[in-house]
């Protein structure tokens, strides 16, 4: 994988600071403080509502408007239309999966294009995902919800991109493709992937993160490495 | 003589072939409204005017520059096609986040004001154009005679739906039509340059409408008016097919023209009103088109 462009040792690879965002007059983000550290998995952890997804959209430049600094590999992107913030090297993967209804398997899988070399190869992609070769020609949507989020993580693999950014992916899963999702996550981990994961799913969460940063009513409000994070602390934040 | 249900069939094919003529029109002008509106949302009203425009380009080539039918061909889609991408990023991007209405009102405006420049400058008593020497004439087939010229339009609007479909269903650029079609917020978010794509379909949309006006140029009188005449139908057709569907437009273009030749010669009173009463049907029993999607 890359190396960062810009930055020393320690750098983060994503420093977002002092994030608003609004969905026309709806204000949602209140001033965002946090860091995703280059090969960590970090989450953001928070109850329905408290602007997790909304997060992911603004470092994509998906919402209406946007204030404050995100920074990427040393450069700027606040100002940038989400097509160059993806040409930059951040790949993104939508709760709703948006799996293409009007593509097949294979086209969904090859549809984001390749921004610079060093992603997995189509046959790594595969050798994951050995389910999505076999379903190559089905149309997208014709797939189980495991295999189209499959398709939804696999699709971005292909691209490049250094940071990934997943909302939800274990949502509405069965336990065993929930768990599956988690090995994904750990091997994509070792290849040297950065991963900013928004969850619900606590237990999910602590078995595949390093840190978790804690959002309540658009702010983050606690970071906890995940050694020191007790199920009863996330349990109280997350309020189940 | 050869009847079929007492209409001779020298008749009933030379309606046919009109049939397919006036569908290979509505074929390829759909075609362009069904992309433009697929992705842009906009329901393209300018899209008759466009059409009259290819074909009075075509006449201002031919008259002014001496530039032949064939090249013609080529250059007025072009010409047409760059004015479609001035629209598209002057007025019209500026209306996306709208409701769809304003959007036909001002493409509906646009029509108005370029009907009405020409109509200044040309009247509208029609000029002609003449086929290219090439496809004078005529075979006959035995039970008609086939001018050359028409049989070359319904081959040629044939080839054109044909490749237009290809490009957008087996290629690369066509994926991500479609899929920006369905989601352009998140298309941009992989990269693409969803704003350029848009711009590039309004483009080509009004293009292969002036490529209609070129093939259409030596059939009819080329006058200001001739788009808002065969606008209305090709909306209609549209609708048939099921708004945004590619392939819908395309089938339903040449059907209802030959579904038209037909009226004309078993109840030509209704030759008119024939796609307005299927358009009602439809719409009735399949509200979102033969071919389309219910959203």
């Amino acid at each position: 994988m890359h190396e960062p462009h810009a930055g020393g040792a320690g750098a983060p690879l994503l420093a977002v600071r002092d994030l608003h965002a609004w969905y026309g007059e709806s204000h949602i983000l209140h001033g965002m403080d946090f860091e995703v550290r280059p090969g960590e998995v970090a989450t953001l952890l928070g109850r329905n509502g408290a602007g997790k997804t909304t997060t992911l959209k603004a470092i994509m430049g998906m919402v209406g408007r946007r204030t404050g600094s995100v920074v990427f590999e040393g450069g700027e992107t606040i100002r940038m239309p989400s097509n160059r913030i993806a040409r930059a090297g951040i790949a993104y993967c939508p709760e709703e999966r948006g799996i293409f209804a009007s593509l097949t398997v294979a086209e969904n899988l090859v549809l984001p294009p390749v921004i610079r070399p060093g992603g997995l190869t189509l046959a790594e992609v595969h050798e994951l995902f050995p389910r999505l070769q076999e379903r190559a020609d089905s149309q997208g949507t014709k797939l189980s919800g495991g295999e189209q989020q499959m398709l939804a993580i696999a699709r971005i693999l292909r691209t490049g991109s250094t940071l990934l950014l997943l909302d939800e992916p274990t949502e509405g899963l069965a336990p065993v493709i929930v768990q599956h999702i988690g090995t994904i996550l750990h091997r994509l981990k070792e290849r040297g992937f950065t991963i900013l994961l928004v969850e619900q799913n606590f237990h999910f969460a602590a078995g595949v993160a390093d840190r978790h940063h804690v959002v309540e009513h658009g702010r983050v409000v606690d970071c906890v490495p995940n050694s020191q994070a007790s199920t009863a602390t996330l349990q109280g934040y997350l309020g189940v | 003589m050869v009847t079929f249900f007492g209409v001779p069939i020298q008749a009933l094919m030379g309606q046919l072939l009109l049939g397919l003529i006036n569908g290979a029109s509505y074929a390829v002008l759909s075609l362009g409204l069904a992309l433009i509106f697929g992705l842009l949302n906009i329901i393209n009203f300018a899209h008759g005017a466009q059409y009259m425009m290819g074909a009075f380009v075509a006449w201002m080539l031919l008259t002014y520059a001496g530039i032949n039918y064939w090249l013609a061909l080529l250059v007025a889609p072009l010409v047409v096609g760059l004015f479609g991408v001035l629209i598209e990023r002057l007025l019209l991007h500026r209306l996306y986040k709208l409701d769809h209405l304003y959007g036909l009102l001002l493409t509906f405006g646009l029509a108005l004001i370029m009907e009405g420049l020409f109509r200044q400058a040309y009247g509208i008593s029609g000029q002609s154009y003449d086929p290219p020497q090439m496809l004078q004439g005529g075979v006959n087939l035995g039970f008609m005679f086939l001018p050359l010229y028409r049989g070359w339009v319904v081959v040629v609007a044939l080839a054109v739906c044909l490749a237009v479909w290809a490009g957008i269903e087996k290629t690369r650029l066509g994926a991500l039509l479609r899929a920006a079609t369905e989601n352009p917020a998140l298309v941009r978010a992989f990269g693409v340059n969803v704003p350029l794509l848009i711009t590039g379909t309004y483009g080509f949309g009004a293009a292969l409408a002036a490529f209609a006006g070129v093939l259409a140029a030596p059939l009819y009188s080329i006058n200001p008016l001739m788009g808002s005449n065969i606008i209305i139908i090709v909306f209609a057709v549209v609708v048939i097919g099921g708004m945004g569907s590619i392939l819908g437009s395309v089938l339903t273009g040449f059907g209802l023209g030959l579904v038209e030749g037909l009226t004309k010669v078993f109840y030509p009173e209704a030759s008119s009103t024939v796609i307005f009463v299927i358009m009602a049907i439809v719409l009735l029993i399949k509200p979102a088109g033969l071919f389309g999607r219910a959203n």
